[in-house]
């Protein structure tokens, strides 16, 4: 089973949890995804399933070869599997093997900040503002003693800040909308808007995650699948599909309806 | 914002009336006290209305023992029981932080007229 899906940092906003608190949260465009390639022990040596996500502009012969039929995607990213033998290349992969309250895994690049001083990149306080203090504001301070006769190696100082590698540990899904390929999930997620991101579950949910069985969504041509999501599209085929996909919409739902019908009556 | 439109299903709250800033209201909240849960009305000028999707949100200001106390409410806020508009108030702008440094008469509010 995939572990995970590829998915693209839409924006954030502001939900209300149980007891009305407000939240921040972020939306992903979560696939679909279309499997690319399997990896197995026997030929390479592990399993994995490689993900396909996005359009390309351009393609080049050697991707285009290798993507065969499957149509011009943008990303291809690889993903651990129990057993990559379930898959096929060709299979879509959605939104819908999120649940609400799954715990998630989300690796994205953060923003590029560029050179950095020292003051953003590594907190230092900076200098004085007054009493006589000039160019000395965010300066770094001394960097070492006499006695080595040089800096040590780590020394804290200005240089490139952003644009790595970040995972956020233990989100939690909060809405799983396999109707219209978003997903919810609680808290912030690294990059910029647009970003790609990675998501997968925890270690947690995975367990959970094995034991259920989810039915992906019937597709039409897998061309289709690539264009972008657009919504109204997938909405159509993706919908009523999987047990999965009709207890998430719906039960959210009726939940928050019960509840203000509930408040309406103590009132 | 789009965003929140196309994931959350927002639904406006049938009780809060349609209301604008310099209008008078009364803002029925649930304060949780303990076990308790109970509603807390809190009455004054719409000072301003913010709109954001799912974190729109008003501002009420009030004088009370020539103390301003200004309260912001989520107006998506399942704890947000209520909003009553009390008196419809004439104003040309959207934002009334002006009045914050008026008391008594300079901080009136001419009513306006019926239909607008």
């Amino acid at each position: 089973m995939i572990q995970g899906l590829l998915g693209r940092k839409l924006g954030m906003l502001q939900t209300f949890d149980k007891e009305g608190r407000l939240r921040g949260a972020t939306v992903i465009e979560a696939g679909p995804c279309l499997v690319t390639q399997i990896k197995t022990d026997e030929t390479d040596g592990y399993a994995a399933v490689q993900l396909g996500f996005g359009i390309a502009k351009h393609t080049n012969k050697p991707k285009r070869g290798h993507l065969k039929r499957l149509g011009d995607l943008r990303y291809l990213r690889e993903f651990k599997a129990d057993d990559s033998s379930q898959h096929k290349v060709g299979d879509r992969i959605g939104v819908e093997i999120f649940q609400e309250g799954d715990r998630v895994d989300v690796t994205g690049t953060s923003i590029g900040r560029g050179f950095a001083g020292g003051v953003k990149r590594h907190g230092f306080h900076g200098g004085p503002k007054t009493h006589g203090q000039s160019d000395r504001h965010r300066a770094p301070g001394s960097i070492g003693a006499g006695g080595p006769g040089r800096v040590f190696k780590g020394m804290k100082m200005a240089g490139h800040m952003g644009a790595e590698r970040v995972t956020v540990r233990n989100l939690e899904v909060l809405q799983s909308d396999p109707a219209r390929g978003l997903l919810l999930v609680a808290g912030a997620v690294p990059g910029a808007r647009h970003g790609l991101l990675k998501i997968r579950y925890t270690t947690q949910t995975l367990e959970i995650a094995r034991n259920r069985k989810v039915e992906p969504p019937e597709e039409e041509a897998p061309k289709a699948a690539t264009e972008e999501a657009t919504p109204e599209a997938a909405t159509e085929e993706a919908a009523p599909k999987t047990t999965t996909e009709e207890k998430t919409p719906e039960a959210t739902a009726n939940e928050s309806e019960a509840e203000t019908a509930a408040d309406e009556e103590k009132s | 914002m789009e965003l929140s439109t196309s994931i959350l299903d927002l639904k406006p709250n049938p009780k809060i009336a349609e209301f604008r800033p310099g209008d008078t209201v009364r803002v029925h909240a649930k304060v949780v006290e303990g076990e308790r849960e109970r509603i807390q009305v809190f009455e004054g000028v719409v000072i301003r209305r913010r709109n954001a999707g799912s974190s729109s949100n008003f501002t009420v200001r009030r004088v009370t023992h020539e103390v301003g106390v200004e309260r912001t409410f989520p107006i998506y806020s399942p704890r947000l029981d209520k909003v009553e508009v009390v008196r419809k108030g004439k104003v040309r702008r959207a934002k009334l932080y002006y009045l914050r440094g008026r008391t008594g008469r300079a901080a009136r509010i001419k009513e306006a007229p019926r239909n607008r």
